[in-house]
């Protein structure tokens, strides 16, 4: 692959992925808001797979196959089998924060990210270290999303979104961290998810259709 | 055979866990975590004599690792092992007897126990980063279905914040993690996130780059140690989870959360001076204590109450870390020890009262040396072992962390925060003699006349060993002296 077609694929697979932590931001259906995520984990395998052109490197390839499995494919599914489970009444987000004031607070976190992430590029500037503030934006917006809304599926949105955003600045940076350390990642992820699934499960089962807002129980 | 002694403090649990997974809960079963707990105890204290004669070893093709810090922390986590599985039986006879488990939720119980075990054994004995971040990750996970055992709403409402605040909390650790590699890779660290090669080269590591690293690590980890300002869900999960398992997590969980922040400290003073992780973490010591003394003075819950007491013994040990040192490490370390045996015993106690009263409000407790002598004996003990009065081992470790923050030149900071533990220790006496003197008529609290509070014989001498351990460490440390010594330099990098 020649460098200039790299490049444009790399920002091409990075404008991907902040476009849909943005758009995160502005639907309120939670069934679009998984399939923006899907669409999220594709732009993730789509950008570690030209790594992987750009480099030759096999292992890396298989990796993006695993991103895609995972990230595009088990994780949303998880989460659209959590939404059929629960009832109609549950099927949009209902944000602390209004859609406006989401996007404009998402302007202002990418600009936080550039700003923080600028020792990161100083240190070796190379088109791929360049589009680490995307990464470290689509965190900011997963931690936005987590705080700001109440519905327990959303929350989980948030919580994977800043973890695509922490995989992102991963691959960015550094090509490897190691095999073993990169499966035992992943499956630690998969399987938080796996519990929390359970736990929205158990919440639904004694709390009925309520918030997380109306989780009131211990306080001092 | 070097190898395998390494393994054994995390396959033995493994091997437990695989056991209650295969046979059910019977009197028999029931002692097989006690016995696992016992092995990796053992097999750390081989270790740690191992490493005590012959240095540092590795093993798995250097994926683990143990140095006198790690051989220490091993011991932490075996000695509160036990003590909570050695309780863990009696427990559950009287929970099974009031209908409130069943034999299968013992066995779950005790399986996820000893994976438990396992990861925090995992933890301190990995030789790099990212093993060391999997495995903390992994004592979530095992320890999220013990907190909301119960399945009542409080406890699923507990369990549902404390998955979600430390696995986000871990995150910002993943990425300071990654954060970290990239520097040492650009440095020439190779493999860039091994501990000792971390170590040997922090030197030539990017400023920048680090900073952002360490503090992502910091908060990270600290979450998971229950620093404030991300300490929202230790409260709610150590007050909601079955006793064992809050002695467990109070006890060894918070500190092996620390055990990681001791580690980047040492890349983090030989990359950017010894300044920056000081203020850092003398700031998290203030919040953290400030946090635990204006919720104690008002507390209404005894569970609450010890949970909040963890904050702010968090709160110390990151004091002492800030002070640095050779005096003040070493301290750190005893204090970990000293305050999960403490921390256990009274969380074990703690679970018998309530199974005896069905109450976990303070108001509702009177005149428990009336009416279970030996229950109340070691609770109060527990305080006073916890508030750091002479024997008990709390009073030499928070002695050695202040007097290391005064030659330091953390003169304000540990000034404040002796003011802090004194306010903290009046609240907790306060509150605990409300609940051990006075008439032993209850006025509040169902069934509390009627419950049988006699302490069964096991847990009984389970609780006088805790407590006597933790004294007799603060009279004389023993052979635990040199491994504090050695550990502590392995912190401060003199040889």
């Amino acid at each position: 692959m020649n460098d200039g077609v790299y490049v444009q694929l790399l920002d091409l697979a990075c404008g991907a992925l902040l476009l849909t932590g943005v758009l995160v931001l502005w639907r309120r259906e939670l069934a679009v808001i998984i399939r923006v995520f899907a669409a999220q984990g594709v732009a993730l395998a789509a950008l570690v797979a030209v790594l992987a052109a750009h480099e030759n490197s096999p292992e890396l390839w298989i990796v993006a196959v695993g991103l895609l499995i995972l990230r595009a494919g088990v994780l949303p599914l998880l989460l659209a089998r959590a939404l059929a489970a629960a009832g109609p009444a549950r099927r949009e987000t209902r944000p602390l924060v209004n859609v406006a004031s989401s996007l404009l607070a998402a302007a202002v976190l990418a600009l936080l990210a550039y700003a923080v992430s600028r020792p990161l590029v100083a240190l070796s500037p190379s088109p791929a270290t360049q589009a680490i503030p995307v990464g470290i934006t689509v965190v900011l917006i997963g931690f936005f999303v987590l705080v700001t809304r109440r519905r327990a599926l959303s929350q989980l949105v948030g919580f994977l979104l800043m973890d695509n955003g922490i995989t992102t600045v991963g691959f960015l940076t550094t090509s490897s961290v190691g095999l073993i350390v990169e499966l035992g990642v992943s499956l630690d992820v998969l399987l938080a998810v796996l519990v929390l699934r359970i736990l929205t499960a158990r919440i639904q089962e004694s709390f009925g259709d309520a918030d997380l807002d109306e989780l009131r129980e211990l306080h001092d | 055979m070097n190898e395998l002694l390494l393994l054994l403090p995390v396959a033995v649990p493994i091997l437990a866990a695989c056991g209650y997974g295969l046979l059910s809960w019977r009197p028999a079963t029931a002692w097989i975590g006690a016995c696992a707990a016992a092995g990796l105890l053992a097999a750390a204290i081989t270790i740690a004599v191992a490493v005590a004669h012959a240095g540092p070893r590795t093993a798995l093709g250097g994926l683990l690792r143990t140095d006198a810090l790690s051989a220490f922390m091993l011991i932490v986590i075996g000695a509160i092992g036990l003590a909570a599985t050695a309780a863990t039986p009696a427990y559950f006879a009287a929970e099974i007897t009031a209908g409130r488990a069943t034999p299968r939720t013992a066995a779950r119980h005790s399986l996820l126990v000893a994976l438990f075990l396992a990861a925090m054994a995992a933890a301190v004995l990995a030789a790099n980063l990212g093993v060391l971040w999997v495995a903390i990750e992994a004592t979530t996970i095992c320890t999220a279905f013990l907190v909301g055992q119960r399945r009542t709403r409080a406890a699923v409402e507990a369990a549902w914040k404390y998955v979600v605040i430390c696995s986000t909390g871990i995150a910002l650790a993943l990425l300071g993690t990654l954060l970290l590699n990239f520097a040492a890779h650009h440095a020439g660290i190779r493999p860039g996130l091994d501990w000792a090669s971390l170590a040997a080269g922090a030197g030539r590591l990017n400023p920048g780059v680090t900073q952002i690293a360490v503090l992502l690590l910091m908060l990270g980890f600290g979450t998971k140690a229950g620093l404030a300002p991300l300490h929202a869900w230790l409260p709610d999960a150590h007050s909601q989870a079955p006793a064992p398992v809050s002695a467990l997590m109070s006890g060894v969980l918070l500190s092996v959360a620390f055990y990681a922040i001791l580690r980047v400290k040492v890349i983090s003073d030989a990359a950017l001076g010894t300044g920056f992780a000081r203020t850092l973490l003398a700031g998290l010591a203030l919040a953290s204590l400030l946090v635990a003394a204006t919720v104690l003075l008002a507390q209404r819950d005894y569970k609450r109450m010890l949970a909040y007491s963890s904050i702010e013994h968090m709160g110390l040990l990151a004091l002492g870390a800030a002070a640095g040192g050779q005096l003040a490490l070493a301290a750190v370390l005893l204090h970990m020890l000293g305050h999960g045996l403490a921390k256990a015993t009274l969380f074990l106690g703690s679970g018998h009262l309530l199974q005896a009263t069905g109450t976990s409000r303070i108001e509702a407790v009177r005149g428990l040396a009336v009416r279970a002598p030996v229950l109340a004996g070691c609770f109060g003990a527990g305080v006073l072992a916890l508030i750091g009065l002479p024997p008990f081992s709390v009073f030499a470790s928070e002695f050695g962390i202040a007097r290391a923050g005064f030659a330091t030149g953390l003169g304000w900071a540990t000034t404040a925060a002796l003011v802090l533990v004194l306010i903290i220790a009046a609240a907790l006496i306060g509150h605990t003699s409300h609940m051990l003197l006075g008439d032993p008529t209850p006025a509040l609290g169902p069934g509390a006349a009627t419950a049988p509070t006699r302490l069964p014989g096991g847990v009984a001498l389970t609780l006088i060993l805790g407590l006597g351990v933790c004294a007799a460490v603060g009279i004389s440390a023993g052979p635990l002296s040199t491994l504090l010594r050695l550990a502590a330099n392995t912190m401060t990098g003199t040889p």
